[in-house]
């Protein structure tokens, strides 16, 4: 019932704030922030009493739904799924407090923040294809609107992109597991993983469809093609990426947090649950140019990243980069390895590496926006890397906590940024050396950037309009001390997560039998 | 007790006549008194019908010398749509309370036509089906002459005309079967048994078939929709587009497919990569379903939208009829109750929130009203039926275009892709209607007179409609579990050629 219930919790929340209406705002902002705290403990009592010795699933609820056509009502978390749910329940929270100067129609707002995060809970506890990708679709429609109603000038342009694009890609995954049903009769994701397991799955698929006139003979590419564009749009992946930058930077900046946080992890969630159990065999085959891509996602990002003047836009390139990260790590996994054992282990890490990097980059890029957002409010909308200078000598305490998300952003050993990135390029350069070498340019370019943020704002003369530019707040630093802590402490003691998802890594990857 | 749904409907035309004229609440009042009576009676029926079991309602001879009988019959089928006639004959009442002309003679042709669209689901004997489907042309035809809006009567006599040109098909085709079958009965169990010669068939089929498909909006044959559509008055729009498309759809699957199932096998040679009707009908039926949702994609009148996506989501009932097997067609049933409920919902919204308090239906004129704020109500009841109607899941239409897509990988692969850019379509032209319609560009908001707020019936219109939607879209079950058992009655034993 636990997982049923935190999926149930954020819709009664919306509920309950849009039957009370606009009153009061302070009040209304206070419920919603409480909502999101109580499924944060909810989420907290999982973790504890998560089996990590396990790496299967657990709280585990299963129900007939739609019995004529196998659906089930399946949820359940792995370590993969826990983790997700932790970086959600910790990402709404700080969107909210990075909304709070939101003035127009707040309880909608906040109801919306609310209803993404049951989207966001219902799509990692899901283990049925259908019931994954409803809440995979209707997570669309409240982001669309947090983007249009609240966000900047060019705000409809880029949420209508936002929408289509990820619209187009939701079709072409749902015909191709309608193809995959057609043929199996399922749409569980553990049962179809199985199949694919076994070497059942796409023979058949290919024997039943082929059987068609005008139908191409390398139908299981197609339907990989369908799956891969789905999940790589949003996560996203070079070329499928346009819409992200600007979506980003033109969303209230509370909203950006949950897109970049939680809602891109989606897609990279997706492409461990979904894409590598079940289309191992087609990822493999088309390694290569999916390798260039993933190549071509981390360093074009760097690079575009460095071109920008908005840090709104900086932080939406560095986050494509540092998901490219992601899909190197993904991407290994698929390599074939022989019977190579001492190369196969390196999957471990790259698999740990992974799931750390998705947690740690969830939780730095939410705390960098966070940031962005209280400049903003500072400056009356101001955002430029050249519109401030010098900050660090009136808010030292601003310039330092930013300053530390920042270095978690680049990667410094010691925070949690180091941890994920060093085990992925561990385990990822052994097994496919020449794509992580080309990357390594993406961590330096990066690293470039990050430090020119830093040199820009903080250093440097400062000028005559920033010398009343408050620092942070009691409330602000009392609020922003939990994650900057718990980057330091992922940094330093990255087994609080490794310990507790580590079954679970290992199952996955014992799963890709090739 | 199902009969009574057609006795009450027409009963209650026939008492509005007789009301005093110039009460319009009393009229009002009666119509719904009247509909939600039948509504009633179907949902009873509903909830107490066994799956699997056709129950007989009633069965009289009528003109014992022709064998025609007045008999009347319900599967799992015909109660769905009964349903749904209930649902959108009550709600639509409760959308058309601002009719202040002429109200008595509004409703009874409004009860006129409801209770002639229970009788069409209902009938066994063909012959009754036929009178019935009849009927209901001159109801509509009045309805939109005295009370449409643009092009009213260009409108009417277009939707008359093909509506006669579909009926006389059709009754070409009944009476050659018929005739063929010995002239011993018009009984559709009789004449669906009746061992007709497959070549007789193979011109029978597309005959009958493409006349009740003018109804359902077939391309090319589905101009007088929109056009109809967007000339009626609120709640005759949401009957026409709700339940009379139906009618069509289900002329085609309980009539042609039923009677003449040997006229959808091969032709035994092939067209352009076509062999049989079966072929013929699925390719028009895509072509309806991207066709329609191109051009709703570019109107520039909101009606026309909605019109136009009619057509495109009727080519999902077509596409799913043709795929021949079980889970396509119970996703075509599914999809004529939930694009019932849905094109009610719509054409409520623009028709009667949103034309009825602004004076305009030109997309660009709406935009600078900020009618998001003027009327919120009718912003979140468009978002949400558009949510519904381009197939988000958690609604209805989610459903339906998922059986009918499996339905159309099974069948036409090729074809089930096109349908995949359908429906992208559709997210484009429900989203851009949205924008334009309830939100304006920032800068170009005009102040204008405040317009007056929604009003309780619409209202509860709109909530019966959601959450009818919402109930199949989160358990499809409830319709599934009569539907499925009703596909594998002896009657479609041709349709199933020995199992699904």
């Amino acid at each position: 019932m636990m997982l049923t219930l935190l999926t149930a919790l954020p819709v009664v929340g919306a509920i309950v704030l849009l039957v009370i209406g606009d009153r009061s705002k302070p009040l209304t902002r206070a419920l919603a922030l409480a909502f999101a705290f109580v499924s944060l403990v909810v989420v907290l009592i999982l973790w504890h009493s998560f089996d990590s010795t396990l790496g299967t699933l657990q709280f585990e609820e299963r129900y007939a739904w739609v019995p004529f056509l196998n659906i089930e009502y399946h949820v359940g978390i792995d370590g993969l799924g826990l983790l997700m749910l932790l970086l959600s329940a910790i990402v709404v929270p700080i969107g909210m407090a990075a909304s709070w100067k939101i003035v127009e129609r707040v309880p909608l707002y906040f109801a919306l923040m609310l209803l993404l995060q049951a989207c966001l809970f219902g799509a990692f506890t899901a283990l049925n294809f259908v019931h994954w990708f409803s809440f995979w679709e209707l997570s669309l429609i409240p982001a669309f609107f947090l983007i249009k109603l609240w966000g900047g000038p060019k705000s409809t342009p880029a949420a209508t992109q936002f929408l289509v694009y990820t619209m187009v890609g939701g079709v072409a995954m749902l015909l191709s597991f309608l193809a995959i049903y057609l043929v199996t009769g399922k749409f569980d994701f553990i049962e179809l993983a199985q199949l694919a397991q076994s070497g059942q799955l796409m023979p058949d698929v290919v024997a039943r469809l082929s059987m068609h006139r005008f139908m191409p003979h390398n139908i299981a590419m197609i339907l990989f093609a369908g799956a891969f564009l789905g999940l790589a749009v949003k996560v996203p992946i070079f070329p499928f990426h346009t819409w992200l930058p600007s979506a980003y930077s033109e969303a209230p900046t509370g909203t950006t947090i949950l897109l970049t946080g939680a809602m891109s992890k989606m897609g990279v969630y997706g492409f461990l649950r979904i894409l590598l159990p079940i289309f191992g065999a087609q990822t493999q085959a088309v390694l290569t140019p999916l390798l260039w891509l993933t190549v071509a996602t981390i360093v074009f990002s760097a690079y575009s990243a460095l071109a920008q003047k908005d840090l709104k836009r900086i932080m939406a390139y560095s986050s494509i980069n540092h998901l490219g990260y992601c899909m190197l790590g993904i991407f290994a996994l698929a390599k074939f390895t022989g019977g190579d054992a001492a190369l196969f282990s390196q999957k471990f890490a790259a698999m740990d590496g992974v799931l750390l990097q998705m947690f740690n980059h969830g939780l730095t890029a939410a705390t960098i926006f966070w940031f962005i957002a209280m400049m903003e409010n500072r400056s009356n909308g101001l955002r430029g890397i050249d519109d401030f200078g010098g900050l660090r000598s009136v808010a030292p305490v601003f310039a330092g906590f930013m300053g530390i998300a920042l270095f978690s952003s680049l990667g410094l050993p010691g925070l949690n940024g180091f941890v994920g990135e060093f085990l992925i390029f561990k385990g990822a350069f052994p097994l496919v050396t020449w794509a992580s070498s080309i990357s390594v340019l993406g961590l330096l370019i990066t690293a470039i950037v990050i430090l020119g943020i830093i040199q820009r704002v903080f250093s440097g003369p400062l000028s005559e309009r920033w010398t009343a530019f408050p620092d942070l707040t009691l409330g602000e630093r009392l609020f922003l001390a939990p994650a900057i802590a718990l980057m330091f402490v992922l940094g330093l003691y990255p087994q609080l997560i490794i310990g507790v998802v580590n079954q679970t890594a290992v199952q996955l990857v014992q799963q890709l039998k090739f | 007790m199902l009969a009574w749904t057609i006795y009450i409907s027409f009963f209650g035309a026939l008492l509005q006549l007789l009301l005093p004229k110039g009460n319009n609440t009393l009229a009002r009042a009666f119509a719904l008194l009247t509909a939600f009576a039948g509504l009633c009676i179907a949902v009873t029926s509903f909830t107490q019908h066994r799956s699997g079991e056709l129950i007989t309602v009633a069965n009289y001879a009528w003109i014992p010398a022709l064998g025609i009988r007045f008999h009347l019959a319900a599967d799992g089928i015909s109660l769905s749509l009964i349903l749904l006639t209930g649902i959108v004959a009550l709600t639509g009442i409760l959308f058309s309370w601002n009719i202040d002309r002429r109200t008595n003679e509004f409703f009874a042709f409004y009860l006129l036509l409801i209770g002639c669209v229970y009788g069409v689901f209902l009938s066994y004997d063909l012959f009754l089906l036929f009178v019935f489907y009849e009927i209901v042309i001159i109801p509509k035809y009045f309805l939109i002459t005295g009370w449409g809006s643009t092009r009213k009567d260009y409108g009417a006599m277009k939707l008359a005309l093909y509506s006669f040109i579909g009926s006389a098909m059709v009754l070409v085709g009944l009476i050659a079967a018929y005739v063929v079958a010995g002239s011993k009965s018009m009984a559709l169990n009789d004449l669906a048994g009746y061992a007709f010669s497959p070549h007789f068939q193979m011109w029978e089929f597309p005959l009958v078939f493409v006349g009740f498909a003018i109804l359902a909006g077939l391309w090319p044959f589905h101009t007088w929709a929109p056009t109809g559509h967007v000339a009626a008055p609120t709640a005759v729009s949401m009957l026409l587009a709700g339940v009379v498309m139906k009618l069509g759809a289900y002329g085609c699957l309980r009539v042609a497919m039923t009677l003449f199932p040997h006229g959808l096998d091969p032709w035994g040679f092939s067209l352009i990569g076509l062999s049989s009707w079966r072929d013929v009908f699925a390719l028009l039926a895509v072509i309806g379903i991207v066709w329609g949702a191109l051009v709703a994609m570019v109107q520039q009148d909101f009606k026309f939208v909605i019109g136009y996506s009619s057509v495109s989501h009727m080519g999902f009932i077509l596409l799913g009829l043709m795929t021949l097997n079980r889970i396509g067609i119970s996703g075509a049933i599914i999809q004529m109750f939930s694009h019932g409920i849905l094109a009610g919902l719509l054409f409520a919204t623009v028709g009667r929130m949103v034309y009825d308090r602004t004076h305009t239906r030109e997309l660009v004129k709406l935009g600078p009203m900020n009618l998001n704020k003027a009327i919120p109500f009718a912003a979140i009841t468009f978002v949400v039926a558009g949510m519904a109607g381009m197939g988000l899941p958690g609604f209805s239409g989610f459903v339906a275009e998922l059986m009918i897509l499996v339905g159309a990988w099974r069948a036409f692969p090729i074809f089930a892709v096109f349908v995949g850019v359908g429906i992208v379509i559709g997210v484009v032209y429900v989203w851009r209607a949205m924008q334009k319609a309830f939100f304006a560009e920032p800068g170009d908001v005009i102040s204008h007179e405040p317009l007056p707020p929604i009003t309780i019936p619409e209202r509860l219109g709109a909530i019966i409609l959601i959450c009818t939607s919402v109930a199949i879209g989160l358990y499809p079950q409830m319709l599934l579990k009569i539907i499925t058992p009703a596909l594998n009655s002896p009657l479609f034993d041709g349709v199933r050629k020995g199992g699904w």
